[in-house]
């Protein structure tokens, strides 16, 4: 889950990472107040959305005057968003961040997340702050500082002192170094973040630092344990159909194709998008209905596949395991009943009792397809969609 | 023989009495596996299935003498319950739940480091090897006693390996369904340097997805150590850059972990890659009539 910015430095503020003063509004009026409590010379306004490369599309400005924050903030309000990270959709601007600014004499790169190949947790820091880490590491990986944390040390002061001397840090700011990561660090671990990033983190006139940018991701998995985090949940952030998804258990992500994919099984799923496109047409979703597939969630997952506008055929893929073929088999008949739709819905069943599976679909519906096995039925998907088009 | 387990192979099932554990307990039974009893807290010296419960896995073990154990409790208790198995001298411990937090997980990996009990899974079909010892949520009846070895992150396509080769006349020597998460036990290695070493496995087929570099580290050791003929297929070709795709260990990040890098890795490595999940089994069938 991704929380805001502007909750993301509350947080921080909570673990003693030094922010920027700041408060977020929902209208132009509030930002000029905001302006004005906050005092300065000029103040960011900053688009709150769930995505980074903001600064790039308009949604960072800088206002000189009260009255040029609130004009700026009554500029993003109700707009949408879109960086090179939302999709053409963009996301909606509910809310903005008035921020004041410092001017800024150096920006680094520090982040926190959990190092699948090492099995550990592991900072990353850079000189090269401001800048897409992920360009970083492939033009000058040498840039890049990793360290890894011992699960039973825990973060050592030295560890804290090489990344502050690999960024040139000095005097004091090597001790508030220390606090950051320290705080970095009892953040994750007590709300299950999985992963921290502070991109800038910058060096102002007076020497301090501060996190200029704050993005952190928590754990889907763990969120069940942390109240307090899933509060901070925006759904208007979110893909509606994958929160709609979600309430029925079902695993669903929108994809720009015309091929609506019911599957169960995360890795048959998208195996399934794979196999769609190695036949030449585009998936609509990737959809993973789960082992123990009822009528009920095969209803849910065929309406969410046909409210898809896009989607011009559906192809069901299911293995059957422990739950056999012709139970599947009758929960579609059952949801196809309860949807009517005459969009082609090309069926592959394949495992315990296929053959029984395959002979209940065989005549009941002329826009049900019964195919012969994976290949075959992706085929007939991608030039039936084809066809419609 | 097999890798791992056997027809001698005895195992207790950690959340026995609830309602996962029960189901698969009773089709591992019926498939003829070695169930010694199981663990429930609160539940001991009672009956379950017409097998003993116990309260802790150290008076399982004591009474058992149990190889494996597999774990269907609820995500936030699964960490205690591999520690408990990996405590009690368990060597072989199968943890099927879904939806651990990677957290524990770190935790569990550190602690286990210095012994020598091997975790599979979690979030993983099992481990099974045909008409002999079924650990897991399989469904025992499209499997063949052969000479395949499977090894994957996904459940699905596991069967569907299973089933081809099945269908090939191939079947299995033993399939290891090493899971989906990030941080998780046995990898593609540990699985496949255990079927180079088993001689009733003629030929390999690996199953990976999007998400971390194990494919691009089992290619270089299928490189250097693996005669055996291999097949690959990879998922995730589709999949956009930093979306979770239903696995929690199936996402691409900073353009690492693509199907793209692991694809061309296992290809360099001499590994036959299909590109449709149709394919695997033959695929394998015509290796082995080459070799």
């Amino acid at each position: 889950m991704n929380i805001h910015e502007f909750q993301a430095k509350q947080l921080f503020k909570d673990y003693q990472i030094p922010v920027p003063e700041s408060v977020v509004v929902t209208s132009a009026n509030a930002a000029s107040d905001a302006a004005k409590v906050l005092a300065g010379d000029s103040w960011a306004i900053k688009a709150q959305v769930h995505a980074g490369g903001r600064g790039k599309v308009g949604g960072v400005k800088i206002a000189q005057t009260a009255e040029s924050a609130s004009q700026l903030t009554a500029q993003m309000l109700g707009q949408r968003l879109v960086t090179k990270q939302t999709g053409k959709e963009g996301l909606p601007i509910n809310s903005v961040l008035v921020e004041k600014t410092h001017p800024i004499k150096r920006e680094f790169y520090l982040s926190l997340l959990v190092d699948r190949h090492q099995e550990r947790l592991c900072f990353i820091a850079s000189r090269a702050g401001g800048m897409d880490i992920e360009v970083v590491a492939e033009q000058t990986p040498e840039k890049i500082i990793n360290l890894f944390i011992n699960p039973a040390a825990g973060l050592q002061a030295y560890q804290c002192r090489q990344i502050a001397f690999a960024l040139a840090l000095q005097g004091e700011q090597i001790k508030a170094l220390q606090k950051i990561m320290t705080g970095m660090l009892q953040l994750l671990v007590e709300k299950d973040a999985s992963q921290i990033e502070i991109n800038p983190l910058v060096e102002i006139d007076d020497d301090r630092l501060f996190a200029l940018d704050a993005k952190i991701n928590f754990d889907d998995n763990a969120l069940a344990l942390h109240k307090d985090i899933t509060a901070l949940r925006d759904t208007a952030q979110e893909d509606e159909k994958e929160n709609k998804a979600k309430q029925f258990d079902l695993s669903y992500i929108t994809l720009d194709g015309n091929i609506g994919c019911m599957v169960n099984g995360a890795g048959l799923a998208m195996a399934t998008m794979d196999l769609v496109k190695l036949k030449g047409g585009t998936p609509a979703n990737f959809l993973d209905v789960g082992g123990g597939t009822s009528t009920e969630k095969v209803t849910e997952a065929f309406k969410l596949i046909v409210s898809d506008a896009n989607v011009q055929a559906v192809l069901v893929n299911i293995f059957g395991g422990i739950v056999h073929c012709d139970v599947i088999a009758q929960g579609i008949l059952e949801a196809l009943k309860q949807i009517k739709t005459d969009l082609p819905v090309i069926v592959r069943l394949e495992g315990t009792h296929a053959e029984e599976g395959r002979a209940l679909l065989q005549d009941a519906a002329a826009n049900i397809i019964a195919a012969e096995n994976l290949d075959h039925a992706a085929e007939q998907a991608v030039s039936l969609a084809g066809a419609r088009v | 023989m097999s890798i791992l387990v056997d027809q001698n192979t005895k195992v207790i099932c950690q959340g026995f009495t609830g309602k996962q554990g029960t189901f698969h307990a009773q089709h591992a039974l019926a498939y003829g596996t070695q169930l010694m009893g199981g663990v429930t807290p609160g539940r001991g010296g009672t009956e379950h299935l017409g097998l003993p419960v116990f309260n802790t896995v150290q008076e399982a073990y004591a009474v058992t003498e149990a190889d494996a154990s597999v774990i269907y409790v609820p995500p936030f208790f699964a960490a205690d319950a591999i520690l408990e198995a990996v405590d009690a001298g368990i060597k072989l411990i199968v943890c099927i739940t879904e939806g651990i937090p990677v957290l524990h997980m770190l935790r569990v990996k550190a602690a286990m480091a210095d012994s020598d009990a091997l975790l599979i899974g979690p979030n993983c079909p099992g481990i099974i090897t045909p008409e002999a010892c079924k650990i897991g949520i399989m469904p025992g009846s499209i499997h063949l006693p052969g000479s395949i070895g499977i090894v994957s992150r996904s459940g699905t396509l596991t069967y569907e390996a299973v089933h081809q080769t099945t269908q090939q006349g191939l079947g299995q020597s033993t399939c290891v369904g090493i899971g989906g998460d990030p941080i998780h036990g046995m990898n593609f290695i540990d699985v496949i340097s255990r079927f180079q070493a088993d001689e009733q496995t003629r030929g390999i087929i690996m199953v990976g997805e999007i998400g971390g570099s194990e494919e691009e580290e089992a290619a270089e050791y299928i490189k250097n150590h693996v005669t055996k003929p291999v097949v690959s297929y990879i998922t995730g070709l589709t999949a956009p850059a930093g979306k979770r795709m239903g696995h929690a260990g199936a996402i691409v990040t900073g353009g690492k972990g693509t199907a793209e890098s692991k694809v061309s890795a296992l290809k360099t490595a001499g590994v036959e890659v299909v590109n449709s999940p149709s394919n695997m089994g033959i695929a394998m069938k015509q290796l082995i009539a080459n070799s």
